[in-house]
């Protein structure tokens, strides 16, 4: 990797983190779009068949899992992109 | 009994090992060996204060109330911290390198450094936190009533009420002990940041052990749970969507609000970098804490009498089964979860408090100002340790006055409520350059007042602080202003409504009082700095000073963050200048430096009027460095103007030196033409006075030579009197006696006469003329033989100084553009161009004289065609002489 030019690689570099943070600030916007769901679940109210409780939690709580997920990959990738900044950067 | 006994053993021995591993953690700190003090995972834990007793107990009550719905308090800031690279790592930035003390202060500083505004969002902190202080008093003392119901021990209101102020008492001793050791500059506490990580912990750990065992022990497991959960009264989804996304919303509001929060998530943060880590490890942190609050709520609904209080389940469902070893961790659990919320908040809002309002009137009430000698710290100290003392007590006092009836929840939801009237402002402020103090007071105040009308004042119950009149029919009778419908939209959730409004009504009139109103120069640096804060990390440098001011400095720095720190920081400053002593210069540098040091101690505003105070009149305000640069302003724009002044003077000399050279060329031609003048007349004269003489005194003349010298005599005096009628037509003309003599004539006929005029006489080369008879076709109207007086001039000239071989005259007529133009022009070798200036003069002649004249003809043709409306000028780069001739429209007006 030394004897490769550095600044187009750092260029691509740069470019990759710029995407990850895009991604890292996507990531609230998906899981408030997935939380807004029950909004759409049908309540006693409407007459028709609820959502029972028990599905309920577990789609809430996938969701959630997923997001820490994401945002434990996220983060990782995150110091993985600050270390090399760091490391050949400078 | 015994069993009580024991919990309040183990209570004691749980606060003593608190209390030591915040010693602890305070020694390793100091000795510098506190690495794993300041980790990402110690940060994320401390987070977790967000998740108080009314978390831990009052979840499971909520579940059991309202089903799934306690899952927003968890979802709101579970999203915050997700989108830290949104927010938080800003607001982290700002409060890094403002020295941000508390949110009180990172409001005040964003606004100008204004601390009035900072004393208001103090006092509506204080007014928001209160209730919840009383909340978590409240929670440990009727948890150790469910112990002592289980154990048959009587507890009388008055042992509540003890048992209240005795934990208020512990929590308020921690606190000074741990929250106020030190006045460190950058307001760390490790102590009680450890001690918060350690209950975090624990209160994890008790409400997972008691949803473990309620799951495998009670229930049969993860499918039987789940059976048992639909069965329940809480089976069905059954939530109001406006209050789903509502409590979402304000929950991640109070998240970023919440004075508690904003200390351990900011001012507590010890590296940018721990967000990351925390950005998922507090999700997951919450999701874990709510994994199992269903199930204990349906199992205690299962298990418990109908009237048992929900709220206490994880507590009573243990003790019910005979399990008192886990049913005293759950109540450490409890325990942890209020401790650990009473001391942060506390200790935030004693910060506030002290900085904000105790010091600011300490510092007016001392006749000297910031130099009297003496140790301010322990003023400093003194009104942290009373104000956290007056914090936790004011918390007790809610809890004896309200009675501790309402249900726990919605004394959080209030208080979330409250704090939440300061994101706008905040947001505002990190985002928009625009926001304005003006428009953050507007805003404040308007959602507090929004909120204690139409969600404070209803929760204490109708009747009581609001009547059942207002609440129905509104105040006056305006029903418009119900406290739970206004503008009569009746029918929804008074939380969702009081939300709302106060939300819409607080943001919309602080962004238009902010677009009104016109930002102070400090508020707009103090804006860029907020803003931009990635872009520049420096705070703004309004400060100069002498020498001799850096020791009253010193002084009072070392009254505030301590003797060896300032003596430290003064020589660090020192060296960095170059210097070899302990006094640095007091450069802008080093002030900015040492007011953000002050300012972690007591807040940015103080900080800033301290140093005003002792920097005083030498103090450059951004003010003054407005003035300085409207100054400058003017200043260039004044040069610029001198500039151009004397741009013009230059222009003038310019056009006077011009002028001046044609005077004297002027001047030169008249006296030239004097001599010429006096030549023209005293060469005929002396031939007139000889020839006359000749025939008066010699007899012997011939008839002939009689005739000859007569002859001669009258030819002289012919040319005598034409050059006196030239100058005396000249004369007449420029002093504009001329009377005009309109005649209607063929400009074809006048050219006729003029050459047939000019062209007599015996001339050795004869001229030839070129016309183009038919375009001569025009009548004119004007002076016909002044006109032509020009003509036979101009053709003369063409004859007398034309020194081609074979001479020809060309003559143009040309009609348009409203002008008559007749152009002469000539094959000889022109005028040279320094000529072509001075032929119109007077007197004027060029070259070498080859032919006599005056050189008048020129000049009276000029005077002529100026009386006549027209002009007559040189056209140069024709070949030859050339002269143009216009005639006005007017003149030529029954042309062709």
């Amino acid at each position: 990797m030394s004897d490769r030019p550095n600044i187009p690689f750092l260029e691509r570099q740069s470019y990759r983190r710029r995407r990850l943070i895009d991604t890292v600030r996507m990531v609230p916007v998906v899981g408030a779009v997935l939380w807004a769901v029950p909004l759409l679940w049908p309540t006693p109210e409407d007459g028709a068949g609820s959502v029972a409780s028990s599905d309920a939690i577990i789609y809430i709580f996938l969701v959630w899992f997923a997001l820490v997920l994401l945002g434990a990959w996220f983060a990782f990738l995150m110091k993985r992109s600050d270390a090399q900044e760091e490391g050949g950067g400078r | 009994m015994g069993a009580l006994n024991i919990l309040v053993g183990v209570c004691l021995i749980y606060v003593a090992f608190l209390f030591a591993v915040a010693f602890g953690a305070e020694r390793a700190a100091l000795n510098g060996k506190g690495g794993w003090l300041r980790s990402p995972l110690i940060y994320t834990l401390s987070l977790s204060i967000y998740c108080t007793a009314w978390t831990f107990y009052g979840a499971v009550g909520y579940a059991a109330r309202s089903g799934l719905e306690y899952l927003t308090i968890y979802i709101g800031p579970s999203l915050v911290v997700i989108g830290w690279w949104w927010l938080l790592r800003k607001l982290v930035r700002i409060g890094r390198s403002q020295r941000i003390t508390s949110i009180a202060d990172l409001i005040s500083s964003r606004y100008g450094k204004s601390n009035m505004l900072a004393v208001g969002v103090t006092i509506l902190a204080v007014v928001g936190t209160t209730p919840y202080i009383a909340l978590q008093l409240q929670s440990v003392t009727v948890s150790f009533g469910v112990f002592s119901d289980a154990y048959g021990a009587e507890l009388t209101e008055i042992n509540h009420g003890n048992n209240a102020l005795l934990v208020a008492c512990g929590l308020a001793l921690f606190t000074i002990v741990f929250g106020t050791r030190n006045l460190d500059a950058n307001e760390r506490h490790h102590g009680v940041v450890m001690a918060i990580a350690v209950e975090a912990i624990v209160k994890l750990f008790a409400l997972l052990a008691v949803g473990a065992f309620v799951v495998w022990g009670v229930a049969g497991g993860v499918s039987d749970i789940f059976e048992r959960i639909d069965a329940s009264k809480i089976g069905q989804w059954d939530m109001r969507g406006d209050r789903w996304a509502t409590l979402i919303f304000l929950s991640a509001a109070a998240f970023l609000c919440l004075p508690r929060m904003f200390q351990v998530m900011v001012v507590e943060n010890e590296d940018e970098d721990h967000l990351r880590t925390a950005s998922w490890a507090f999700p997951l942190y919450l999701m874990v804490m709510s994994l199992f609050v269903v199930p204990i709520a349906v199992v205690g609904l299962d298990m418990m009498p109908p009237g048992a209080n929900p709220d206490f389940f994880v507590l009573t469902v243990p003790l019910a089964t005979g399990n008192d070893g886990l049913a005293m961790l759950s109540f450490l659990g409890g325990f942890s979860s209020a401790t650990s919320m009473v001391i942060v908040a506390a200790l935030a809002l004693s910060t506030m408090v002290s900085n904000h309002i105790v010091m600011p009137i300490w510092l007016s009430a001392q006749s000297g100002g910031a130099t009297v000698s003496g140790d301010v710290r322990h003023v400093v100290l003194l009104s942290r340790r009373i104000s956290i003392a007056a914090v936790v007590f004011l918390g007790y006092l809610y809890f004896r006055l309200s009675g501790g009836g309402a249900a726990l929840a919605s004394i959080g939801l209030i208080s979330f409520a409250g704090v939440a009237q300061f994101l706008p402002v905040l947001i505002g402020g990190i985002f928009w350059r625009g926001a304005t103090r003006t428009g953050a007071f507007v805003g404040l105040s308007v959602g507090f007042l929004i909120w204690a009308y139409t969600l404070l004042l209803p929760s204490f119950g109708t009747g009581t602080l609001i009547g059942t009149a207002v609440l129905t029919e509104g105040p006056f009778g305006l029903g418009w202003l119900r406290p739970q419908a206004f503008f009569g939209i009746t029918g929804m959730d008074p939380l969702v409504h009081a939300i709302f409004w106060s939300m819409l009504l607080n943001t919309l009139s602080f962004f238009i009082a902010s677009l009104v109103g016109f930002p102070s120069p400090l508020e707009r640096l103090q804006g860029a700095q907020f803003v931009n804060v990635f872009e520049h990390s420096r705070t703004p440098q309004s400060w100069s000073g002498s020498l001799a001011q850096s020791e009253d400095l010193m002084v009072m720095a070392q009254r505030i963050i301590g003797a060896r720190e300032a003596q430290r920081l003064f020589e660090r400053e020192a060296r960095r200048q170059g210097l070899s002593g302990l006094v640095p210069e007091p450069s802008p540098d080093f002030l900015a430096v040492l007011e953000r040091e002050l300012a972690g101690s007591v807040g940015a505003a103080t900080a800033h009027a301290m140093i005003g105070q002792i920097v005083g009149g030498a103090s450059v305000s951004v003010e003054d460095l407005m003035a300085v640069a409207d100054e400058t302003a003017q200043m260039m724009e004044y040069s610029s103007r001198l500039e151009a002044k004397s741009e013009e003077q230059a222009r003038t000399a310019r056009q006077l030196r011009q002028a001046n050279e044609k005077l004297t060329q002027i001047s030169e031609q008249k006296d030239a033409f004097l001599s010429q003048v006096s030549h023209e007349l005293r060469t005929p004269m002396t031939s007139i006075r000889a020839f006359s003489e000749i025939l008066r005194d010699s007899d012997r003349l011939s008839a002939k030579e009689k005739v000859r010298y007569s002859s001669i005599i009258h030819d002289e005096a012919i040319r005598l009197t034409r050059l006196l009628d030239d100058l005396l037509d000249l004369s007449v003309l420029e002093n504009g006696q001329v009377s005009l003599n309109e005649q209607t004539g063929v400009l074809g006929d006048v050219l006729d006469h003029a050459l047939s005029s000019a062209l007599t006489g015996n001339q050795t080369v004869e001229l030839r003329v070129m016309r183009d008879l038919l375009s001569e076709k025009v009548t004119l109207t004007t002076d016909l033989d002044r006109l032509s007086q020009v003509f036979i001039n101009l053709i003369g000239n063409a004859q007398k100084y034309c020194d081609a071989p074979t001479p020809k005259l060309h003559i143009s007529v040309q009609y348009g553009q409203g002008q008559l133009v007749i152009d002469f022009i000539d094959n000889g070798s022109g005028i040279s161009k320094a000529d072509q200036a001075v032929i119109f003069e007077k007197f004027a002649r060029t070259g070498e004289q080859k032919v006599s004249g005056a050189g008048l003809g020129l000049a009276i043709c000029r005077e002529i065609m100026t009386r006549l409306g027209g002009s007559v000028d040189y056209l140069p780069g024709q070949g030859g002489a050339a002269f143009r001739v216009i005639l006005p429209q007017s003149a030529a007006l029954a042309a062709q």
